[in-house]
């Protein structure tokens, strides 16, 4: 059997929150969150027949509460999907997301489906990282993990050692602040430019203080200095270089996207946005986790027939930044700023709530492309947790017939 | 109670396409166990907030919400003094208007964003908006209601004067008036979208988002609001057919639903300000009023103390049910299977001794779920399921083995009882409790058969099962902790209201009531009227005439009751001779027709002592007094709070008469007869 192509038609995801008890989210249920923005996806696309769809994937890291239920299949429900339609949910940490909409890029390809909703939710307020986990004490005994590299600060701090060591070249802590001022500018300059508006949707929520309206990520830090940066404490590490001014926080919120074969989008009359041309993932030592968006991106290339020169937009999930200037080191990409890599800001000012992120770099992925339709090619790529990356690589479709 | 203080918190969203919106929330901070209600405090934070935004001039537009699933539910009834002065109750009146009425007096678009349970004073908020969103129902707004009239009260704050005005008399009278007195029903959203109280439904999930948007749209004037051309005036039929249907529900005994109705009509004719004038003094009036006091204690009675379950044994817990078996295939067991599949879903067995009794048991049930089916009230696979597959009926025991309780309700003899009970302790499982339904027959003896006599309880319904809430559990001398628990979780699982009775004869309810038979019956005897002393009772409030009452236990019942009373207080419970024919002559009731039957009054032996109705009351309740003073005494309830929560759910008593004793003590009938009142001090603080 030929496989047959996959699109992304559409996306979007609701504001991050700050997983705190005054963020927007604190006393919101996570998959109210992905309620709202299936239903925002829906009103958004009339044109695609909602009670056909194949199947509805979210992935979450913690699949308990307010995640748990097999989310997939409860927020058919919630979101008002005709019961027909199933669902499931998947846990791929931070990468959870990105494997639902994989996953679903693969059943498309291979004729098991026409039509997938495919999203990442993440409420870290109500699931704190590894607050659950039992994990299997032999991980531990028989020195697999040091325990120490369940904690990913102290794995980012690793990655800065291990380079050196390793004869790579060195990330400074200045390189990763300076990486960091310049992705809450970018960020800044894109909000006030309305690069974010037809990728969000506001919700009311309630909180201890009455009902307001999430209508912005909480994160984002557009007055950052270099100086105020310079000025943080790793608390990773004595004299460490990861800070809270150069991570991504702790955050609360959920991304969507709607995936579709090209029969079904041409019978329905739609432009899809990106063709999916294939994906990747790749495990590493986990206590240089950070590393992972590299053998991912190299194996995407590879299998596809790629090579980083022909991609002209990267969506990196900088859950650190010295994952990302590893990265431009590594694929030779300029630094601080590349014009290829988070034009428009990334993790550090959106923040990332774990399994929500993958998607979002898609979705962003897809208004770079409209923007530029001259671009041709894309990538997604993000690190994961326990030592691993995925990486997705897209065809921008803007201004082409299917 | 007032310990859960409402807050209105104030919010601004800045919206792009609509500028700045104050969102107020009313929240106590509390869960939606703990709803939003109306004090003086939570009226100070909503003119705390309106002093924001009316100092504002960015301010675009106004919406007022609750937190989920609960708007507000109006004034806290229970935090009213007891003793609070009639100037007062006024200034409560004029406080809830004053603050309202600022929300009127904005001049920016106003939305009541009615996300959850409103009533009463919580649904009077939103009428002082320019427009009203409701959530739909079910899940969002499924309790909506003026519960005012239910406790001897008038809607105070606005609710008279601007439902006709907004939605008409007619959705006034059926939302203030009529439900309120049909045991105190609730409205739904649709509903209330249907009236024309809200101008948008929007489904739960996304209900406040999609109110904002509406909110929005008015402001930049893309929304177009069709409002309900409403004229406010009563026409003669209305207020004639409203003030015929407040006479059939509580008689001329309820002053509250009259002074409504008067409101209602009133907005048709004057201001605004002259109606919540108006409002202010008839709410005043009724707060201090007795009935307001009774009927606030017969709520807390019926909807926290009845709750807490007085009585049951405590850190007990009981049996777990998966099995039930009923004796007997008659209608009061029909009645049973049908709750006990509906409530509890799980396998049960009515036995009887012909096939015949039981196809006709199972056939009632059958024809009772369809018309389940035919009121969109149940799914037909559900009622296909209760009535196929969950109720078996039978002629053996077989089965009766897997049973956790057995219930039974053969005829009201006590050698069947016992030999009902003998069989059923032959088969089975020891920790099998047996019920009974028995309304006068000694517990204790008919337990005193069986090895284990502690597996017996009294469990007493009263019909139409359907209708009345009460059961009342009774102890036998030997019954156990567990089965005495496991009693009063069986009536919670059934939504009923249990109060525990010692056993004696006929227990409570029917004793009070059989009191009063017999003080009806004497002044009948001495040659009172039937028609004269069923107008003389009714008229105090009860809710329906004695001889009505008589007909629909059925004179031979009410002659047995009285048999098993007279054999052990012969001297209070006389045997009736007008009675006793009745029931030779095998006739339903005294009267055919309008008129009192020939034959009846033939076979009555009467006196020729004339009668006022006040003499007629008296006698009546003087006896009733003094039935219940012995009641207590003897210890057949707890406290005159049980008796109350008895009358006012086995035989609907009105709230208005506090079920009866703080009406007894209010006529001073208690001190009269039995030399103090029931309660001392204010009754809901006991």
């Amino acid at each position: 059997m030929d496989l047959r192509d996959a699109y992304f038609i559409d996306g979007l995801r609701s504001w991050y929150g700050r997983a705190k008890p005054n963020g927007f989210y604190w006393t919101t249920r996570a998959d109210d969150i992905v309620t709202k923005i299936m239903k925002e996806l829906m009103r958004r696309n009339p044109e695609v027949p909602w009670d056909d769809v194949d199947d509805n994937i979210w992935g979450a890291t913690t699949q308990s509460g307010d995640q748990g239920t097999t989310m997939g299949r409860t927020t058919v429900f919630t979101a008002g999907l005709p019961d027909r339609v199933p669902g499931f949910s998947v846990d791929r940490m931070c990468a959870g997301g990105m494997t639902a909409q994989s996953i679903a890029g693969a059943w498309i390809k291979t004729n098991a489906a026409d039509i997938v909703i495919a999203g990442g939710v993440e409420h870290m307020g109500h699931h704190p990282m590894g607050a659950e986990a039992d994990p299997n004490p032999r991980i531990v005994t028989e020195k697999m993990v040091e325990p120490k590299y369940f904690n990913m600060g102290v794995t980012a701090e690793k990655l800065h050692d291990w380079m050196v060591e390793n004869g790579y070249p060195e990330v400074t802590r200045e390189e990763s602040d300076v990486y960091s001022y310049h992705v809450q500018k970018r960020y800044a300059k894109a909000l006030a430019e309305g690069y974010y508006d037809d990728q969000t949707v506001n919700m009311a929520v309630f909180t201890p203080d009455g009902w307001k309206v999430a209508d912005r990520d909480e994160q984002a830090r557009p007055e950052t200095t270099l100086e105020g940066l310079a000025k943080l404490k790793s608390p990773f590490k004595a004299a460490g270089k990861v800070t809270a001014g150069n991570s991504s926080g702790l955050n609360d919120g959920a991304t969507v996207a709607l995936m579709m074969s090209g029969e079904k989008a041409k019978e329905l009359g739609l432009k899809p946005k990106m063709r999916l041309i294939g994906y990747a993932f790749e495990g590493v030592d986990p206590s240089i986790m950070g590393w992972g968006p590299i053998p991912a991106t190299d194996k995407v290339l590879k299998r596809y027939g790629f090579k980083i020169d022909d991609i002209d937009f990267i969506e990196l999930n900088e859950a650190f930044a010295v994952q990302a200037v590893a990265f431009m080191k590594y694929f030779g990409l300029k630094y601080p700023e590349d014009p290829r890599l988070n034009p428009y800001g990334g993790t550090i000012a959106i923040g990332h709530p774990l399994a929500t992120s993958g998607v979002r770099l898609s979705v962003q992925l897809a208004k770079d492309f409209e923007l530029h339709p001259e671009a041709r090619y894309g990538l997604c790529t993000m690190c994961v947790g326990l030592g691993m990356g995925g990486a997705t690589l897209w065809e921008n479709m803007v201004g082409k017939d299917l | 109670m007032a310990k859960y203080i409402t807050k209105c918190k104030l919010n601004f969203y800045n919206s792009r396409k609509a500028g700045k919106i104050a969102i107020v929330t009313m929240d106590n901070g509390e869960d939606y166990r703990k709803p939003n209600t109306w004090s003086l405090e939570a009226l100070d934070s909503l003119n705390e907030v309106l002093d924001t935004v009316e100092k504002d001039p960015d301010v675009k537009g106004w919406l007022l919400v609750g937190k989920p699933f609960i708007f507000n539910v109006g004034a806290d009834i229970m935090s009213i003094d007891p003793n609070v002065t009639r100037d007062d109750a006024l200034a409560i009146g004029r406080k809830g208007h004053a603050t309202f009425k600022r929300i009127m007096g904005l001049n920016i678009p106003t939305v009541a964003a009615i996300n959850g349970a409103a009533m009463g004073g919580g649904v009077e908020v939103s009428l002082y908006h320019d427009y009203r969103c409701i959530a739909k129902d079910p899940g969002g707004c499924d309790h909506f209601a003026f519960p005012e009239c239910f406790i001897g009260l008038v809607p105070g704050w606005g609710g008279t004067q601007l439902v006709p005005r907004i939605a008409g008399p007619e959705a006034a009278v059926e939302l203030i008036i009529n439900n309120p007195l049909n045991q105190n029903r609730m409205t739904k959203a649709t509903r209330v979208f249907d009236l024309g109280l809200a101008d948008r439904i929007f489904a739960p999930a996304e209900f406040v988002d999609d109110s904002i948007a509406f909110l929005e749209g008015v402001i930049t004037g893309e929304e177009k609001v069709e409002k309900k051309q409403v004229n406010p005036k009563m026409d003669d039929d209305l207020y004639n057919q409203t003030k015929a249907y407040i006479e059939s529900r509580v008689h001329s005994g309820a002053i509250a639903p009259y002074k409504a109705l008067e409101l209602i009509k009133g907005a048709g004719e004057w201001t605004l300000d002259e109606g919540l004038a108006k409002e202010d003094e008839a709410l005043a009036d009724m707060i201090v009023s007795p009935q307001c006091k009774a009927s606030i204690y017969s709520f807390d009675l019926v909807q926290r103390r009845a709750k807490r379950l007085p009585g049951r044994p405590q850190n007990v817990q009981g049996q777990r049910i998966k099995q039930i078996g009923i004796i007997g295939a008659g209608l009061m067991a029909s009645q049973m299977a049908l709750l006990f599949a509906r409530r509890y879903q799980v396998p049960i067995l009515m036995k009887d001794i012909k096939q015949e009794f039981v196809d006709r048991g199972i056939g009632y049930v059958r024809d009772q779920l369809k018309k389940q089916v035919k009121k969109g009230r149940m799914s037909e696979a559900d009622a296909r399921w209760m009535g196929e597959d969950l109720i078996q009926g039978t002629t053996t025991y077989d089965g009766f083995e897997d049973c956790d309780f057995v219930i039974e309700a053969v005829f009201e003899e006590m050698g069947i009882k016992q030999k009902v009970f003998g069989e059923l302790e032959g088969v089975c499982k020891p920790e099998c409790l047996f019920l009974t339904n028995t309304s006068s027959l000694d517990i204790t003896e008919m337990a005193s058969k069986l090895k284990d006599p502690s597996r017996v309880v009294g469990f007493h319904f009263f019909n139409p099962i359907a209708v009345l809430p009460l059961i009342e559990i009774i102890k036998a001398d030997k019954t156990s902790d567990v089965a005495l628990a496991t009693a009063y979780d069986i009536a919670r699982k059934i939504k009923k209201t249990p109060v525990l009775v010692k056993n004696s004869p006929a227990f409570l309810v029917n004793r009070i009531l059989l009191a009063m038979m017999d003080g009806v019956l004497k002044c009948v005897d001495d040659g009172a009227p039937f028609k004269q002393v069923d107008k003389a009772i009714v008229e105090l409030g009860f809710p329906m005439e004695p001889f009505a009452l008589l007909s629909l236990v059925g004179p031979a019942i009410a002659l047995h009751v009285q048999e098993t009373l007279n054999a052990a207080w012969p001297e209070r419970f006389p045997i009736n001779q007008g009675l006793k024919n009745l029931v030779e002559k095998k006739k339903a009731g005294v009267y055919l027709g309008a008129d009192v039957d020939p034959e009846v009054k033939e076979g009555w032996p009467q006196g020729n002592k004339q009668f006022t109705d006040e003499e007629i009351q008296q006698r009546v309740l003087e006896r009733l007094t003094r039935e219940i003073g012995l009641s207590l005494e003897e210890g057949i309830v707890e406290s005159p709070k049980d008796v109350d929560t008895a009358m006012i759910m086995g035989a609907g008593w009105p709230f208005f008469m506090g079920g009866i004793t703080v009406y007894l003590d209010q006529k001073g009938y208690s001190t009269k007869v039995l030399g103090k009142p029931f309660h001392t001090g204010n009754p809901l603080a006991e």
